[in-house]
């Protein structure tokens, strides 16, 4: 029996809106500590180098310092800061400190003193001789026989080839490209190049550490998977599980870059050393310099075509440059792979990636995953492959794109996680998609109409698919305790980080129970909670957490049933339970308050305790057909993003307020990958923008106008019928941009970010080959 | 240095280190919701209105602040009753992580005394100031549009 959903799929107020409105202490800095400590780290001047000797104690005698700590002081620990599955993919390379530094600001040091201005003094007293070694600041140069090693110490395992600076590698064919090439009337060879991009988390890194009255180590910080960091951090500092209490407060950003333990090691030796509350909170500076970025990748795609538009082979080649270390180097280029390529349907398919050591900064999770660099290849060049068969390229896709039942192998065989099972489509909404945002952007009236003058329009398009989770690595619980007045405490393990997950949970769960939302009173990321969870990353929370809130939900309502069922002495079977009440088919009733009393006080004794765990092999994509007007100016090498249409298949919008509201803000953080957001980098390995004065991110006045379409193809195995919408739409951006350029002048624009230098150089370029041409 | 300030209507005397910002005085006595992001006037998100005026504290002395009143997003709402513009905020979706927004508030509340009808336009150019990585700007922009419908119609 379907009956009319009361609270999914409403724009239900978000749960935390008027204490984020307010200014209420809700993240990690917000509150006050006694005889809180603050840190300050020494960093590391040179790309590459060993140290030699660090002399400390002159700042250990700064009045007001507590603490010093280098290498010395710590466990020598190999482990990853990337925040995954048990046993993570990435390699184990990183110490909590370490005697050699391998990238420009690498920290050497830590101090905790009574407040920052006495730790800043003592980090100018600490003094360090290093060795400078020979850096690689270019990832080509990586592999070069004589190439530095950048990860020579012994203990580091799980690196690909350390002798060859290689973190990973990945070589995968399905069917077989060179015959798919052998058989095409066309051969597209293009080559792209994307930059390092930084999340800047308007919230920095920051960790507060204290030892409670049981003397446990707890660890209030800013993440978004606090399940792994508590097995993490106990594993860096050899610490047991059971003494680490990971607290997740209100999160202020993460988009991957909080998907690694960065802040909560330093701070925790801090804590032990000194027993005092210790807090480590990175500056706008460090987080430029020293927090995670987007892999730089340079990617060669080969296409083959027949003449009628059908696609016989796809072979994308990478090399991903990881920086100092591989924190998520194998699964973020995995995903540059394995998302566009199964987006097409052809026999055959090849991926080959080099993931490789440099001596600059750190590149880790950032949402889109790797998706977004492989995205902007593939799209640019079926952009190109519709051009060359003559076609529409909405009309192209529409012709290749996966369809429904299908399977995606790709993934199997190169996917994260350890499932394995090819995903089969079991909801494709990109028809519906492609219909209404080229509808809603005018696309049939606006292309190929670039006017002239300075300033010429043009329309371009992509399509895009992400996933729900990763397949077969996930694990959410969380428990539900009914009370008195009926409502209902909801423990998830799961990171509400801006994403809105904390509303969506307790829309579900207030559904399932017959319950206003504000009834649910939520908490989530404590990790002494009766919950667990692997965290906010892979466009997870809302199908796999959101699956579990519901089997806890239900399980809940079975118990509340039963009891009615006693109360009013009537059968179980087909009593409902809604508006707050159970109600039998003959319209015998009784409250849920009434239930919640009995329960708790009456004959029938029990307290409701649901309990739902989830984990599942599927990861259903959700989808995106994306178009992008621009206007470029040819004097000035501008473009103008002038309108993004969205059409995102989510599955189920479960609250489309939250569901536009991630697509608005990917296509804005999508935005500035494609148009203006670089990490410059020196020629000694320095960042050389580390402010948002010099690393433009998109303001207000910037944006072009938005518009979302939520489009629903029920997902029979998603919550209420959904599946993800937090990464998938930064994808878009960026190839949609590059083949409106093109529809606009004429350029294939092939390198990011699409700066007016680059715009200039290549109607240069253009205008002198038609010179050539008409001579 | 002994200062005498108005803190949300309040006069306080405040003992301050004369190179304190008057983003951490504020947040050093209770008043968390003026965030600290960039320390460089950049982003917006430590904005408070001091003697009528929307500015970021964190290039703000809190010794220039001397004698003057300042107003933070604390003192925009009165007990459970918010401001129009925070109330508009939360009924619009408009806020995701959370960590701008009061200084996104903060200038739209202050804007509209200036400008009570402000345009779309208008809005987008007040937060030019106000830098933003969730949201896109689109919903918190409605959210001021609304905030001044739902005054007019009230």
């Amino acid at each position: 029996m379907k009956t009319e959903l009361s609270v999914v799929g409403h724009r239900s107020r978000k749960v935390d809106a008027a204490k984020l409105a307010t200014g209420r202490a809700a993240f990690t800095d917000d509150v006050e500590m006694r005889g809180l400590l603050h840190t300050k780290l020494v960093k590391s001047p040179h790309a590459h180098a060993r140290i030699v000797n660090v002399d400390t104690s002159r700042a250990a005698r700064v009045p007001g310092v507590h603490a010093v700590i280098t290498y010395k002081d710590v466990p020598r620990i190999p482990y990853t800061s990337a925040g995954q599955s048990w046993p993570e993919p990435s390699p184990y390379d990183q110490f909590v400190l370490d005697n050699k530094v391998r990238f420009m600001g690498d920290p050497v040091a830590a101090v905790a003193a009574e407040t920052p201005e006495i730790a800043a003094q003592a980090v100018a007293c600490i003094d360090v001789e290093y060795e400078e070694l020979p850096a690689v600041l270019d990832p080509h140069l990586s592999m070069e026989p004589g190439a530095p090693v950048i990860h020579d110490e012994s203990e580091s395992y799980g690196i690909y080839d350390p002798s060859r600076n290689l973190a990973a590698h990945i070589d995968v064919e399905i069917g077989d490209v060179e015959r798919g090439i052998r058989e095409a009337d066309i051969v597209l060879r293009n080559e792209f190049f994307v930059q390092y991009q930084q999340h800047t988390c308007l919230e920095p890194h920051v960790t507060i550490c204290f030892f409670d009255e049981d003397g446990r180590l707890v660890v209030r910080t800013s993440t978004q998977i606090p399940y792994h960091a508590r097995r993490m951090l106990a594993f860096a500092l050899e610490i047991p599980v059971k003494d680490v209490h990971i607290i997740k407060p209100r999160v202020g950003g993460g988009f991957g870059n909080k998907q690694e333990v960065v802040t909560e090691p330093i701070a925790a030796v801090l804590a032990m050393k000194t027993g005092r509350p210790v807090k480590l909170e990175y500056t706008r500076t460090e987080e430029f310099t020293i927090a995670r970025n987007r892999h730089p990748q340079h990617l060669w795609l080969t296409t083959g075509l027949r003449r009628d538009g059908t696609i016989t082979a796809n072979s994308l080649k990478v090399l991903t440059n990881t920086g100092a270390y591989g924190t998520h180097a194998l699964t973020v280029t995995g995903n540059t792979g394995t998302k566009p390529l199964p987006l097409y349907r052809t026999q055959n398919m090849k991926f080959f990636a080099d993931i490789v050591y440099t001596n600059l900064p750190i590149s880790g999770a950032f949402r889109g995953y790797g998706a977004p660099q492989g995205f902007f290849a593939m799209e640019v060049q079926m952009d190109e492959a519709a051009e060359a068969v003559g076609m529409d390229p909405v009309d192209f896709r529409r012709l290749n794109h996966i369809r429904l039942g299908e399977t995606d192998l790709m993934s199997a065989a190169a996917g994260e996680g350890s499932g394995k099972k090819p995903r089969v489509m079991h909801s494709v909404g990109l028809p519906e998609c492609l219909d209404r945002g080229a509808e809603a952007s005018g696309w049939a009236a606006k292309r190929c109409n670039p006017g002239s003058g300075v300033k010429r329009r043009g329309m371009g398009m992509c399509i895009l698919m992400q996933g729900s989770g990763v397949a077969g690595d996930e694990l959410a619980a969380a428990a539900l305790k009914m009370n008195e007045d009926a409502s209902f405490n909801l423990h998830v393990g799961s990171a509400d980080i801006g994403t809105g997950s904390d509303t969506t949970l307790c829309q579900v769960a207030a559904e399932v129970l017959g319950v206003p939302i504000e009834n649910i009173i939520i908490r989530s990321g404590d990790t002494d909670d009766i919950s667990f969870d692997y965290g906010a990353y892979a466009s997870s929370t809302a199908y796999i957490t959101g699956t579990c809130v519901l089997k806890a939900a239900e399980d809940a309502r079975q118990q509340i049933v039963a009891v009615a069922a006693r109360m009013m002495e009537e059968d179980p079977e087909g009593l409902l339970v809604h508006e707050g009440r159970v109600t039998s088919l003959e319209g015998k009733s009784v409250t849920l308050r009434e239930v919640a009393l009995e329960c708790l006080y009456g004959e029938n004794k029990t307290l409701v305790i649901g309990r739902g765990t989830h984990a599942t092999k599927d990861s259903p994509p959700p989808f995106v057909a994306m178009f992008a007007e621009v206007e470029v100016d040819i004097e000035t090498g501008q473009i103008r993003p002038v309108h993004i249409v969205s059409a995102v298949d989510v599955g189920k919008a479960l609250n489309p307020d939250i569901c536009e509201g991630q697509v608005e803000g990917a296509v804005a953080q999508g935005l500035g990958y494609a148009l203006t957001e670089e990490v410059q980098i020196g020629d000694r390995g320095q960042v050389l923008n580390p402010t948002f004065m010099d690393y433009k991110i998109f303001c207000a006045d910037d944006m072009p106008e938005l518009t979302t379409i939520l489009v629903e193809a029920e997902e029979p195995t998603g919550p209420f019928g959904a599946k993800s919408v937090a990464e998938i739409a930064i994808n878009g951006p960026a190839p949609a941009i590059s083949n409106a350029v093109y529809d606009a002048v004429g350029i294939r624009l092939r390198s990011l970010p699409m700066t007016p230098e680059k715009v200039l150089a290549a109607l240069d370029e253009k205008s002198e080959r038609s010179a050539q041409v008409s001579l | 240095m002994k200062i005498e300030v108005t803190v949300n209507g309040e006069s306080q005397e405040w003992e301050v280190p004369v190179n304190q910002t008057l983003l951490d005085a504020l947040r050093l006595r209770g008043l968390p919701g003026t965030k600290r992001v960039c320390e460089s006037g950049e982003c917006g998100a430590c904005a408070v209105i001091v003697d009528g005026l929307a500015l970021d504290s964190c290039i703000l002395l809190a010794v220039q602040a001397a004698g003057m009143s300042i107003v933070t997003v604390e003192g925009l709402s009165t007990g459970s009753q918010l401001h129009p513009v925070q109330e508009a905020f939360t009924q619009n979706g408009a806020i995701q992580c959370g960590f701008c927004i009061p200084g996104m508030i903060v200038t739209a509340a202050n804007y509209l005394e200036e400008n009570p009808s402000p345009t779309q336009e208008e809005i987008r150019h007040v937060f030019v100031g106000n830098l933003c990585r969730c949201t896109g700007y689109k919903k918190p922009i409605e959210a001021v549009l609304s905030a001044v419908r739902d005054d007019d119609t009230s």
